[in-house]
């Protein structure tokens, strides 16, 4: 899938995971701490898409989680941290998947294997919660001990995995489900350089 | 003798790919939308956490809150009889039984008022806020809170379904029948944000009950269970004791904390040696994990507003 329709499918399903993650997923918290469905999502994106559109997703997905209400930290904190998110899953995806098609000799098909969005979720909840913790702590934005940081990351990352378990998948699903659509397909773009 | 007039050709004979040239055709972010993208989230973090009050990122949220609030507003309704549907099952026993339990404990929270000084004079005005009947003299407008900010933001902060249109402005106390909820930060037409006390940032001044000695109420955030609040008194030489209510000592002109609402009661002291001053951390009264109905004290009435000594 690309251009407009999955541009619509990331804005639809950024704004829901975001609703979902505020309103509904508060209820079910532990300790208050949710799983980042958003975070989820964007990790969903960047293992189907490239990274250029995963990067870029992290980046507007941050900003919204910073300007949605009842967001009152510094802005601008999400939005680095799941730009760093969308960057390094969808590149690793990327590499992982160029070295398996170069060893198969065929252009990988389909969708990643179940382990590997798990890691890559586990790893994305950890990369995203440490870079908004540590952003908070360079800029003294609420001051918290590291031992409570320590214990509100890995809380959340136990948290995301359980619950990517189901959003991964359905997200992957969402970001290829156009048939014909391949893995790892790269946006055509146009060259900077006019050929001479 | 034959010339050769073909024209030249018109590609160089090998083309190397660029290391840019290799990246896009991989689907990689180039080198600069890289940087741009993350001095973009450092330009806006400086920004926003250096202007303070007349952040220019304040009218954005705003915005955002205008489009996203009514959303989660429809979500939080939609979802209540979901969300709501473990409650609904009980037995009859486990009925019974939860009423004895609760019968039991108003009894001894009854005796504990009342063996309380500051406790007595406040009966009746907690028996008022018990029905959000409100008996303390402030117009009170009802809300909801419809979105939780995660603990993974370390900032403790809710969105309520009133706004603008409530007679609702930044810097308005919020309660609940149990006590001191926390204060509006910002507004949108429907809806608001409310700082909890529990946050890192919140400070509310505090007053013991009993010896009417002030102090500063701070949030400690973290995470639900440990020891939210913080309280430090002015005065050095007094020590907070274990059980004492702590209400609020309210601010000038009402705003943002209106005086004589319950914090919470001193559950343990701690001795600093080093500044030789006592520091207490107190039990909120208002369960923060589960918040649903609130109100916000208005300056004056409207539409909805409960008036003081409604329900009665």
């Amino acid at each position: 899938m690309r251009g407009t329709p999955r541009l619509v499918a990331a804005l639809l399903t950024i704004v829901a995971a975001l609703l979902l993650q505020v309103t509904v997923f508060p209820h079910l918290a532990w300790n208050g701490v949710v799983p980042d469905l958003v975070l989820l999502a964007v990790v969903g994106a960047a293992l189907v898409t490239d990274p250029r559109f995963a990067t870029l997703l992290g980046f507007g997905a941050g900003l919204l989680l910073d300007l949605a209400p009842p967001a009152d930290h510094v802005a601008g904190r999400w939005a680095l941290s799941l730009l760093v998110v969308g960057y390094v899953v969808g590149r690793l995806a990327h590499d992982h998947q160029s070295a398996q098609s170069a060893q198969s000799g065929q252009a990988g098909g389909g969708r990643p294997p179940y382990p590997l969005m798990l890691a890559a979720g586990a790893g994305g909840a950890f990369i995203g919660t440490s870079v908004f913790a540590l952003s908070g702590t360079l800029l003294r934005d609420p001051v918290v001990g590291v031992g409570d940081m320590l214990e509100v990351v890995l809380a959340a990352v136990a948290y995301d995995v359980l619950v990517a378990l189901v959003v991964l998948p359905v997200t992957v699903w969402l970001f290829t489900r156009e048939p014909g659509a391949k893995h790892g397909q790269v946006t055509p773009r146009a060259s900077w350089r006019t050929p001479v | 003798m034959s010339l050769d007039t073909r024209p030249p050709r018109q590609r160089p004979a090998r083309q190397v790919a660029t290391q840019r040239e290799r990246d896009e055709a991989r689907g990689l972010p180039s080198r600069s939308l890289l940087v741009a993208l993350v001095l973009a989230c450092v330009a806006l973090m400086v920004v926003d956490s250096t202007s303070g009050e007349e952040s220019p990122v304040a009218p954005v949220r705003r915005v955002v809150g205008e489009v996203l609030g009514p959303a989660q507003a429809g979500a939080a309704t939609v979802l209540e009889p979901i969300v709501a549907l473990p409650d609904a099952f009980h037995t009859n026993a486990d009925l019974r039984h939860d009423l004895a339990e609760a019968e039991a404990l108003n009894d001894q929270y009854e005796q504990e008022l009342l063996k309380n000084p500051y406790d007595a004079n406040r009966l009746a005005e907690w028996e008022g806020l018990a029905g959000q009947g409100n008996d303390n003299g402030y117009l009170l407008a009802p809300a909801r809170v419809i979105g939780y900010g995660s603990a993974q933001s370390f900032s403790s902060t809710v969105t309520i379904d009133a706004g603008t249109d409530a007679g609702l402005r930044p810097d308005l106390t919020v309660l609940n029948p149990d006590g001191l909820v926390g204060r509006i930060i910002e507004v949108t037409s429907h809806t608001a944000t409310v700082l909890l006390v529990i946050d890192p940032e919140s400070t509310v001044g505090g007053r013991v009950g009993d010896n009417m000695e002030n102090g500063f109420v701070a949030g400690r955030g973290g995470l639900a269970d440990g020891d939210p609040l913080e309280l430090r008194l002015l005065d050095n030489t007094v020590v907070p004791e274990k059980g004492q209510t702590v209400v609020t000592w309210g601010s000038e002109g009402g705003a943002p904390y209106v005086a004589g609402v319950p914090i919470g009661e001193v559950a343990k002291v701690y001795e600093d040696l080093r500044a030789g001053t006592y520091r207490a951390v107190l039990e909120p009264y208002v369960d923060f994990t589960n918040l649903d109905r609130v109100g916000v004290v208005v300056p004056t009435g409207g539409e909805g507003v409960i008036e003081p000594g409604a329900f009665e």
